[in-house]
């Protein structure tokens, strides 16, 4: 069961992300992570949503999508070469002893700290979901008082040859 | 031109779509367009339950291949047609169903009789709508009815605040529907066609497996030109009869579940399997594995999802049923290496086999000198109505022996929940398809049990004049389940005794109908006879053997070819 990352163009009205998910329960799926923003063109929106099973689910789960009638476009862009980052709040305790630890760690994964508290920091960290789930389990033995991700966001690699 | 109100603009809209019946119940939140609807020369049918307008509509279009609209009030009005709804979509009829909405500003309230029905109704739907704007109701209207007939059909719900109703607006002019979202494929992809064809040609046992899309897509035609040039037996699922004649020599009846033997072999030992307008159902397949397992399989279909959900096919055909079968004739008209004799030929020791399985296996019953058996009222009706009649049904052992011995030589006769199985269905169907055809005769063939869920509906009839027949095989039981308790459950009857029903003949009295019953097999032709003489509504009371069961059965998991037999 390999994981899919699947890109949607939708109309953004109202109740179409409810159709959206609708369809997965109603269908016994599973969303790994769903995130939905307008595009360039107005009242278009992006989704992209992480889902799991073998070919022949992800090729209904793909169709059934499609067949909705506010969806535009329906791309398993995990068939082709693609970008994909995710972000990452997370708040870590951060007192005399670890400030300096925690602070290390953000640097190497490129984060930056976002809050500063007596006794904590809150870190945002970007990249592919699993450079997020490293900086998690590396600050996780510090002490993680708070995590809030936001889901996977993806988009196609341009055509090289062109 | 000037503004008029929503209302107006509805009932104007309708009639533009060709509207000519619709069924409903008004309410609070949908007063104004029943006041327009007195100006206006559609048919408004008063039904006794929300539920009954939308089936009656369902079959309106069943019958017609038209969409057929039903008219709600808010909040319990739109609730009760939700089973209605249902049934049409599983079934894919093309439906437009209008319901009333609280007035804008007490939306999300918790106001009197409101209720989200967009969201109660978004998953058994095709799309729905909550009008949000004025200017858009008319758009919103014409766009729903376009999305219910095209495509796979479906119903499509539109849900019209009462502010919205009553005020002000513009009648925008009519201009082509463009989707950007929604463009359904039609004509099939000649590659494939061309593959297909192929496979006939090189099939020794080929079987033409047909369904609902046949009937929906009016490719009767197509189909039976192709099944009779080419020599293939076809049969039909439930949904599929009269798609293909059943009284023609090809004709194998109807498979899975009760399908009858020679349909259920003929599939199970095919080499090529040919689906057309079929979703490879459960009750259809049987146990998956087994079902034409030593078969190449072409699918046509109008949508994607149904290819190769179920089974994995060898080509998809995505097309409208009439096109793609258009193209497959076209493809062996200009085929001039073919020649039909030689492939008729080639058939010979498959067509013997199979007329070895019909003679071994024909669809039997043990009948009786004079207790009734179901399955001889339903050949008598077919006889004594010359097998014309639309038949509607309930659902259960009602329904299947309406489909096992009623020979539909018609498409759009045959009027039936498959894929839902909603009993109460057949009555207000009944209704639904009389008002389409008034000159027809129209019979639900009921059970006991089912006809009780909305018998209220011999009102509507009445109030319609509309001279339906109503022939309840009546066991007093829950008949279907009580075979299966019977079968799987060692013969305990957990709650499906009916042991108080009304007095069917005195009930359709009350009703200003004619009540007739048999309670020996003598006495069923003349009921008949009389029932189709006379002029008013007749609910014919069957009081048939009480333990008949439906045979063949294939229990559930088990593969077609482990049938049960009488």
């Amino acid at each position: 069961m390999k994981s899919h990352t699947i890109s949607v163009l939708l109309q953004n009205k109202p109740g179409v992300l409810s159709r959206v998910t609708g369809l997965f329960s109603g269908r016994g799926y599973n969303i790994e992570s769903l995130c939905v923003a307008e595009t360039l063109e107005p009242g278009i929106s992006c989704l992209t949503l992480v889902s799991r099973g073998d070919d022949s689910i992800i090729e209904q789960i793909t169709k059934q999508l499609h067949k909705l009638i506010d969806v535009i476009k329906v791309t398993d862009i995990s068939e082709k070469e693609y970008v994909e980052r995710e972000m990452v709040l997370i708040r870590v305790k951060a007192e005399s002893t670890t400030r300096a630890e925690v602070l290390r760690v953000i640097d190497i994964f490129r984060g930056k700290v976002v809050d500063v508290s007596a006794k904590s920091y809150a870190v945002e960290v970007t990249g592919p979901a699993s450079k997020i789930q490293a900086v998690i389990d590396i600050l996780r033995p510090i002490g993680i008082k708070e995590i809030i991700r936001t889901g996977t966001i993806a988009m196609a690699r341009a055509d090289k040859k062109k | 031109m000037g503004k008029i109100t929503g209302a107006q603009a509805i009932i104007k809209c309708l009639q533009e779509e060709g509207v000519k019946t619709l069924f409903g119940y008004p309410g609070g939140a949908v007063i104004d367009l029943y006041d327009a609807l007195m100006d206006s020369d559609i048919d408004n049918v008063l039904v006794r339950h929300e539920q009954g307008a939308v089936h009656a509509a369902d079959a309106f279009s069943r019958v017609t291949g038209e969409v057929g609209v039903a008219l709600l009030t808010s909040g319990p009005g739109a609730t009760n047609g939700v089973t209605g709804i249902a049934t049409a979509y599983m079934d894919s009829i093309p439906m437009v169903v209008l319901t009333g909405q609280v007035p804008r500003h007490l939306i999300g309230n918790d106001a009197f009789q409101e209720v989200d029905i967009v969201g109660i109704t978004r998953p058994c739907t095709k799309h729905n709508y909550l009008v949000s704007n004025k200017e858009d109701i008319v758009p919103v209207l014409r766009e729903a009815f376009y999305i219910a007939r095209t495509g796979r059909p479906g119903p499509v719900l539109v849900d019209l605040p009462k502010d919205l109703v009553a005020s002000l607006v513009s009648y925008p002019e009519k201009k082509p529907i463009r989707m950007q979202n929604y463009q359904p494929t039609y004509e099939p992809h000649i590659g494939q066609i061309t593959k297909a064809c192929k496979l006939i040609m090189k099939a020794r046992k080929p079987v033409l497996y047909v369904g609902g899309g046949v009937i929906l897509s009016d490719a009767s035609h197509e189909l039976t030109k192709l099944a009779t040039r080419l020599n293939i037996p076809v049969t039909m699922t439930l949904m599929g009869l009269g798609g293909f004649p059943g009284t023609h020599e090809l004709s194998l009846g109807m498979l899975g579940m009760h399908g009858s033997y020679t349909a259920n072999m003929a599939v199970a030992q095919s080499d090529l399997l040919i689906a057309v307008g079929a979703r490879f159902d459960d009750r259809v397949t049987g146990k998956l594995e087994e079902f034409a397992s030593n078969a190449k399989i072409v699918h046509i279909d109008i949508d994607p999802t149904s290819i190769s959900k179920n089974v994995s096919v060898d080509v998809p055909i995505v097309a409208d049923c009439k096109y793609a079968l258009q193209a497959m004739n076209k493809y062996f008209d200009a085929e001039t290496n073919f020649d039909i004799k030689e492939e008729a030929a080639r058939h010979q020791p498959w067509f013997d086999t199979i007329k070895e399985w019909r003679q071994e296996h024909p669809m039997r019953f043990h009948d009786d000198d004079i207790i009734i058996k179901p399955q001889y009222v339903i050949q008598k009706l077919e006889e004594l109505t010359g097998g014309d009649a639309i038949i509607t049904t309930e659902v259960g052992q009602n329904q299947m022996w309406a489909a096992q011995y009623y020979r539909f030589d018609k498409p759009r006769h045959f009027v039936t929940s498959g894929g839902l199985g909603t009993m109460g269905f057949g009555l207000p169907a009944a209704i639904g398809a009389q008002m389409a055809f008034p000159n027809k005769t129209v019979i639900d063939v009921a059970g006991d049990g089912s006809i009780q869920m909305n018998i209220q509906e011999l009102a509507t009839a009445k109030q319609q004049g509309l001279p339906v027949k109503v022939a309840i095989l009546n066991n007093n039981y829950l008949g279907m389940v009580r075979q299966w308790q019977e079968l799987f459950y060692n013969k305990r009857y957990a709650s499906t005794v009916m042991e108080v029903a009304p007095d069917f003949v005195e009930l359709a009295k009350a009703f200003g109908a004619v009540g007739l019953r048999a309670t020996k097999k003598s006495e069923v032709e003349g009921v008949i006879k009389e029932a189709l003489a006379t002029d008013n509504i007749v609910v014919m009371d069957f009081n048939i053997n009480r333990e008949e069961g439906v045979y063949p059965m294939v229990p559930a998991g088990k593969a077609n070819t482990e049938m049960l037999l009488v």
